[in-house]
């Protein structure tokens, strides 16, 4: 009996073993054996990321010229002062802005430069003298009894990054802080207009943060305002549709020379930009305008605007060479048998452009030759372009589609015309803390999501190449935040820009898709086979085992009792 | 420019397209995601099919694309149209409106070539040209502004550094014992090739790269030329997008009815003088269309414009310098054989692939080629049967060999045709690296004797890279049949490397044959006159003797081909035989064994029984 006892126990163990290298080997075995690659995320600096605290840094210097303040004031400057400001936009995103003002009192050279007859020749002469860094602002507090400005004009704001005010009375008998504070609501509407103002910043935010609060027409701008990306296409195409009538020329390379390049080389630190042109025969609109008799003209209404479009653009044809966005810019000659043609807008009043814009799309312009020539002359006949007219037009849709926003300045501030570079100083900074703001959000979002996605879906394989890609847009991220809050905005935008590339390029690798498709049926059916017959006996000795110990110790149980 | 000077030659891949779009559509939608080269400028392509997605993964990108979507909020705005305000400048208005007037640096060309042909099919062969005065290739000065030349291919020829390209979509076999020779030779299904400049540093990359922006240019996928073997020819296109001049007749429901059709698109720099000094690069979008209108017009051999295309001709293009329609009359001088109707007295002779032919030649840019009517509808009436054919000089033929799975042989017959002539040819084969090519079994015969070739080069192939490239230069002996062969071994694919109707077989592209054959007549050598278009495609160097390009059928290889469902058998029988061989291993470790007491045989159990009954003792 007692061999038996023996041989039984020995099968117990041998089951027991079996099992045991099943679960300690075979389980393990196959586990790593069939795992899907998953190189390692920093998911926890990740979802730190989720939650958004951007501080923004503007340092602004006041500077106080002669005659502004009286000698008991002056003593206790220079001094600098700290301004913060908190906005909670929504649980997981917070602003926060610090303006960092140093008040001082004007050089020599400075008041020499101020002593210019115009405030045109005082900033170009306070350039010369001082080049202030990226984002900064500088303004100039002039006496009330300056001349420098006309008489209705209260601020005034340079091409560069300086601002003129003619501080109002500051009474001799008021402390330093006083005077101060007298100047501070100016002081930050200059701010506001020269650096960005909160409803900028929100709406910079949009990709982020869906708010209601933000206004119509910050929201409009930004709608208008085509996406951040790396570089833009921008083409401008002829469409003549009446080759027959008309030999239409026009001298776009002069154009863009002289009128596009300047303004793009300006915006340089933003995105590459490349132009072209093309000139499209034979294309026509996709609808008839009808005669009106009241102008006796063709008219096109607005709402017919995108019927109008859609075959041109068939045509345009993206760019062959490279991914980024494409701006187009149309230029419309009608046919001899549809002219003039103008474009109505909702209200039913002729455009005085004659010209439209599409959101992030581009601008079309119709350009009428009827009257230049005589209606008897001999077919083709020869039009000459003028590019000044259509590059003017061309080049303010150009500069809303780029986000170079109208601001609309506020009562009794002058605002200098960008002149000959077709953008200001300062408002490349402007453009320059919305894209940062928005770069930064956006490449947030999308690294959040694509961590999210990673996550939840087991099956995607992640490769070392994207783990590299992740991390770095976290750390171009982090480094963007942190330069932002130190008041670096030209490294700010940077950095901003390659987290954006980085998390795109992260978000769309192909690799991803690769094993997604596996169903878990599948999967089974080709296990089962394996498993099955394995995993049957051993669970079932396992039990039978599990059955017998009860019933042995229920037996010594019963003997004890 | 010579050939000589150009760094490197990218092999002519050519492929049959008539099986399943059976290249991954996947990769199109990661392209138009990623890549945006979509791209549609000139061309009217038909993109449906290629766009038309139905895989897992692209679902599985548009769950990424929502992932993304949903978190960020979608911002799609709905393309408002808003007028835009500009405060005018004056002061810059005047300065710009003198009259700026350049020359233009781009011409356009357009021409019609119909040749009936001996076998009552009627041969259409479309030519548009256009030449830009222009160096693409210039360091420093982008070329960016563009008038006549598509921006999308020149935006193509600049980013790749590209010298060259040549790129073919033809559908049906050019049958040159019925047709003679085209114009424009043309292998059946899609042919790409490429001389890039020699400032590439890294030419693969660079055709990978080419080959992915053409696909999408052309809605074809090209891109994967060199590994698969099917594309998918779908662009239609209309030079200039124009429904205008010549281009009115391009109906793609006729176009596409007929017995065979081609598409192709030729960029090369040309010579404007004879110094070569200036420059200038031409683009040639052609199309050549045969069509079987003996069939197809109830036995009634007549033909006009109105009959091929549902169109006439009213005008010439406004754009064109030029815009000619001809017609090849050389076997009907006295009009014995038909009539064409209406008759033009302009005549004009030209020599093309060492013949002298003469045209009709209708110009419209003249008001008076379409008559009072105001529209041109050439009519062909035939009146007698029309003479033989002269053979062609050079003709090819190719075929697989062998029996079985495992072998083949790849059959070349090359003829040459001229009575007393003997000339080289340059032979190039490019097969696919699944069909393995025994080298060492090359064999080379003309009359039954062995014809050692002069120049053989040869690139092996490697698995899943490159396909085999073989080189050769044979003498072809006058009026002779020369074979050329080679034996194969098939490949076994992985079983996710067949395409869905593996049975089908696998196509094994055209084999080009280029020679300069020697001409029958003095050719025209002086290249900077002016010349239809038709016959200035391959320059002349010499009188005696033009090039020409042949190229062979296609080859339909079957493969082995495994059961599919083989893989889950395979797991499910090697599962069985673990299973069996544990569960009696398992068996046997945990069976409890006990000593039997063995039972008494049964004459003695039998003899204890009787025993019981009577008393005795028992037996042990």
């Amino acid at each position: 009996m007692a061999a038996l006892q023996l041989e039984k126990q020995r099968g117990r163990y041998a089951a027991l073993a079996i099992a045991a290298v099943v679960i300690v080997v075979g389980i393990p075995l196959w586990w790593k054996t069939t795992e899907t690659y998953r190189a390692w995320l920093p998911f926890s600096e990740i979802s730190e990321l989720a939650t958004l605290r951007l501080q923004l840094t503007v340092n602004t210097e006041v500077i106080f010229s002669r005659g502004t303040l009286t000698p008991e004031q002056q003593k206790k400057i220079p001094l600098s002062h700290v301004k913060e400001k908190e906005h909670e936009v929504d649980g997981k995103t917070g602003l926060r802005y610090k303006f960092e003002t140093k008040y001082r009192i004007a050089t020599i050279m400075e008041e020499d430069a101020l002593n210019q007859p115009s405030g045109e020749e005082a900033d170009l002469s306070l350039h010369m003298l001082t080049e202030s860094a990226c984002g900064s602002v500088v303004v100039y507090v002039i006496p009330e009894s300056s001349t420098l400005l006309p008489q209705d004009v209260k601020v005034y704001v340079g091409r560069r990054r300086t601002a003129l005010l003619r501080s109002t009375t500051i009474r001799s008998s008021w402390t330093l802080k006083e005077a101060l504070s007298s100047l501070d609501p100016q002081v930050e509407q200059i701010v506001n207009t020269m650096s960005f103002s909160h409803q900028d910043i929100i709406a910079a935010l949009s990709d982020r943060v869906r708010l209601a609060k933000v206004t119509k027409e910050s929201m409009a701008d930004s709608m208008r305002a085509i996406k951040s990306s790396p570089g833009y296409e921008i083409t401008f195409s002829l469409l003549n549709p009446d080759p027959k009538s008309h030999n239409v020329h026009w001298n776009i390379e002069g154009a863009v020379h002289s009128y596009v390049q300047p303004l793009l080389n300006k915006l340089a630190p933003i995105a590459n930009f490349s132009v072209d042109s093309q000139i499209l025969y034979f294309a026509v609109l996709g609808v008839n305008p009808r005669f009106d008799n009241n102008v006796s003209a063709y008219t096109l209404s607005a709402d017919s605007l995108s019927h109008v479009i859609n075959p041109v653009e068939a045509r345009l044809g993206s760019n062959a060479a490279s991914s980024n966005p494409v701006l187009n810019f149309l230029l419309y000659v009608p046919d001899a048998h549809h002219s003039p043609l103008f474009i109505k807008d909702r209200s039913k009043r002729g455009a005085p452009s004659n010209a439209f814009h599409s959101p992030r799309w581009g601008g079309i312009m119709v350009y009428n030759v009827n009257d230049m020539y005589e209606p008897e002359a001999q077919l083709p006949v020869d039009i000459n372009i003028n590019m000044a007219k259509v590059m003017g037009v061309f080049l303010a849709q150009l500069r809303l589609m780029l986000g170079v926003q109208h601001t609309h300045p506020p009562p009794g501030f002058m605002l200098q015309s960008p002149g000959s570079a077709g953008l200001a100083d300062w408002e490349l900074d402007r453009l320059l803390w919305s894209r940062s703001v928005e770069n930064i959000a956006t490449a947030s979002t999308t690294i959040t999501s694509l961590a999210q996605l990673l996550d939840q879906i087991g099956n995607i394989v992640i490769n070392d190449n994207i783990a590299q890609q992740v991390s770095n847009a976290v750390t171009s991220l982090q480094s963007a935040v942190a330069e932002l809050e130190a008041g670096n905005l030209a490294l700010a935008l940077q950095y901003s820009r390659e987290a954006i590339l980085a998390s795109e390029r992260a978000f769309f690798n192909p690799s991803l898709l690769h094993l997604l498709y596996f169903p878990d049926d599948q999967k089974f059916a080709i296990y089962i086979p394996l498993f099955l017959p394995m995993c049957v006996p051993i669970v079932l000795s396992l039990l039978k085992i599990v059955k017998e110990t009860r019933r042995m110790r229920a037996e010594k149980q019963a003997k004890n009792d | 420019m010579a050939p000589e000077e150009a760094v490197e030659l990218v092999v002519v891949f050519s492929f049959h397209a008539q099986g399943e779009p059976r290249v991954n559509e996947l990769w199109m939608t990661r392209t138009k995601k990623l890549k945006q080269v979509w791209t549609k400028l000139r061309f009217r392509s038909s993109c449906e099919k290629s766009s038309d997605n139905t895989g897992a993964e692209q679902s599985a990108s548009d769950a990424l694309q929502e992932a993304k979507s949903g978190v960020s909020g979608n911002n799609e705005d709905e393309s408002q149209w808003q007028s835009t305000d500009v405060e005018m400048d004056k002061s810059v208005e005047a300065k710009d409106s003198l009259s700026f007037r350049p020359a233009p640096k781009d011409q356009f060309q357009e021409e019609l070539i119909i040749r009936p042909l001996h076998s009552g099919d009627i041969y259409a062969s479309f030519q548009f040209r256009t030449i830009w005065d222009t160096d693409f290739l210039q360091e420093g000065n982008k070329v960016s502004h563009y008038r006549l030349f598509p921006k999308s291919l020149g935006q193509v020829l600049s980013k790749f550094s590209v010298r060259e390209l040549h790129i073919s979509f033809t559908q049906g076999f050019w049958r040159t014992m019925q047709w003679g020779q085209p114009f424009i030779p043309s292998p059946p299904g899609a042919e790409l090739w490429v001389w890039f400049q020699d400032t590439v540093a890294d030419v693969d990359e660079n055709w990978k790269e080419l080959t992915n922006v053409l696909s999408g240019i052309f809605c074809a996928s090209l891109n994967f030329i060199d590994t698969t073997n099917t594309v998918q020819p779908s662009a239609s296109f209309k030079p200039l997008g124009l429904g205008n001049g010549l281009a009115t007749l391009m109906k793609s429901e006729k176009l596409f009815h007929s017995s065979f059709h081609s598409q192709a698109v030729h960029i090369r720099p040309v010579c404007q003088d004879v110094q070569c000094a200036k420059p200038a690069w031409e683009l040639r979008q052609t199309l050549n269309v045969v069509f079987d209108l003996y069939t197809s017009g109830q036995s009634k051999k007549e033909w006009s414009l109105f009959k091929m295309f549902s169109r006439t001709l009213t005008e010439a293009c406004p754009l064109a310098s030029s815009s000619k329609v001809y017609v090849d009359i050389t076997d009907n001088p006295e009009g014995e054989l038909f009539e064409l109707s209406p008759a033009t007295p302009v005549l004009s002779q030209a020599v093309v692939l060492g013949d002298r032919r003469t045209y009709s030649v209708y110009d419209l840019t003249k008001a008076d080629t379409f008559g009072q009517l105001r529209s041109l509808n050439l009519l062909l009436r035939w009146k007698g049967e029309n003479g033989d054919m002269l053979r062609p000089l050079l003709h090819a033929e190719r075929y697989v060999a062998g029996f079985g799975l495992q072998t083949g042989e790849i059959h070349t017959l090359v003829y040459n045709n001229h009575p007393f002539r003997a000339f080289p040819v340059l032979l190039l084969e490019s097969v696919p690296w699944y069909l393995r090519l025994y080298i060492h079994t090359l064999k080379v015969t003309s009359k039954s004797r062995d014809n050692k070739p002069s120049y053989i080069h040869y690139q092996p192939s490697k698995d899943r890279q490159r396909p085999h490239l073989l080189e050769m230069l044979i003498q072809l002996p006058p009026h002779s049949v020369t074979e050329v062969t080679v034996q194969f071994e098939r490949a076994l694919l992985k079983w996710t490397e067949y395409p869905p109707d593996p049975n089908h077989g696998f196509y094994v592209g055209s084999s080009v044959i280029s020679a300069l054959v020697p001409s029958m007549v003095a050719m025209d050598t002086n290249f900077t006159q002016e010349h239809p278009l038709f016959s200035s495609f391959f320059p002349v160097k010499e009188e005696s003797n033009f090039f020409m390009r042949v190229y062979t059928e296609p080859l339909l290889v079957n493969l082995p081909t495994p059961d599919f469902s083989m893989p889950y058998n395979v797991i499910c029988l090697t599962c069985t035989v673990v299973a069996v061989g544990y569960g009696s291993f398992y068996n046997l470790l945990t069976r409890t064994f006990q000593v039997d007491e063995p039972s008494l045989p049964l004459a003695k159990r039998l003899a204890n029984l009787i025993r019981r009954v009577r008393g005795v003792p028992l037996l042990t």
